[in-house]
């Protein structure tokens, strides 16, 4: 690998293990959800009511690490903090897998086409 | 800026998919013309990048939390065209493993931070740049693509979610999917974005253009042909 994609590289980790500031920031400054992501129970609370359409998509999907932790709702903030990074490196994986897989078959393609 | 399952009718969600696919294959098409085996890494490190940075939740005291998308650097460094991919693939990653953003709303929320971002900032930059060398120029038209690319994301995200009571309520009057009207979803999406998330976003384009500029400028779309 180039010395420049490693750098690249580090770099993404460090900011892999800083992304628990995304959960600290927000607990310090008393800041919620973010504006139109609210849970069934905070939009009762918001409205009064929850809209029929809306609860009814609301559990359409369940996703295997929601919210990006791992324990529940009430984990602990260590727990919260070692499932964020651990989500963190698991999505930059992930993606980095698929978009590296959807450009080796498009060069792939390409070649053959030629 | 991700919308949740239920939040958007299947009158809306249904056509924001469609227009999500048809960029999708849009883009596919003008990568497998332009693709080069060495841009690979950078794609897969634009997409971790913009799943790392989306992590960092940025509080309004007392209010709701945001947070920047990195559409812009990656419009800039690599193309609009490959940004809409490696955007799309974070979205749905997040949607799909993490119920980051709903299934329903993938669409839409590729659209909004993955099609409208990364084109704002792409013709954002080409109008302010310049074709000159004037660098300081360059990096105000670097700041201001990150910055305006976020801000009308958020733009039509609200929209989308402020013409659901119109479009779809019940018998009572009530909405359906999201509450709230055009009047309010609109500028709160807005203000909260034009006053904080999206000077987060520019800096970091900004700042990430003028490191690739410095250090690796032959590998910088955006200076190509200028």
């Amino acid at each position: 690998m180039e010395r420049f994609q490693r750098k690249l590289w580090v770099g993404l980790l460090i900011l892999a293990v800083l992304t628990p500031i995304g959960i600290f920031l927000p607990e310090m400054f008393n800041a919620g959800d973010a504006w139109g992501e609210w849970g069934v129970e905070t939009l009762e609370k918001l409205l009064g009511y929850v809209p029929e359409g809306l609860k009814q998509y609301a559990d359409v999907w369940k996703a295997p690490i929601p919210d990006y932790n791992f324990g529940r709702d009430e984990a602990s903030m260590g727990t919260q903090v070692l499932s964020y990074i651990l989500s963190g490196i698991i999505g930059i994986v992930l993606v980095g897998l698929a978009l590296v897989g959807i450009s080796k078959f498009l060069v792939r393609h390409e070649r053959h086409e030629r | 800026m991700h919308i949740p399952d239920g939040y958007l009718s299947p009158q809306t969600y249904v056509p924001l998919y469609g227009a999500s696919i048809a960029f999708w294959a849009i883009a596919l098409r003008k990568m497998k013309k332009e693709l080069s085996t060495k841009h690979v890494p950078y794609i897969a490190m634009s997409a971790a990048f913009s799943f790392l940075i989306q992590m960092f939740n940025i509080p309004i005291p007392g209010g709701t939390t945001g947070h920047a998308v990195g559409a812009g650097i990656i419009t800039l460094l690599l193309g609009p065209w490959t940004a809409v991919l490696s955007v799309s693939v974070v979205l749905i990653i997040q949607a799909l493993v993490f119920g980051d953003g709903g299934i329903t709303a993938i669409g839409a929320n590729c659209f909004n931070m993955a099609v409208v971002m990364p084109f704002v900032s792409y013709w954002t930059f080409k109008l302010l740049a310049g074709g000159g060398t004037a660098s300081r120029r360059r990096f105000v038209a670097a700041f201001l693509s990150g910055y305006l690319g976020l801000l009308l994301a958020a733009v039509a995200t609200g929209v989308q979610f402020g013409i659901q009571p119109s479009i779809a309520h019940a018998p009572d009057g009530r909405p359906l999917y999201a509450p709230y009207p055009l009047s309010i979803a609109l500028p709160a999406m807005a203000v909260e974005h034009l006053l904080l998330f999206c000077f987060l976003e520019g800096i970091i384009t900004l700042l990430l253009f003028r490191y690739f500029v410095r250090h690796e400028s032959s590998l910088v779309y955006a200076l190509k042909g200028a």
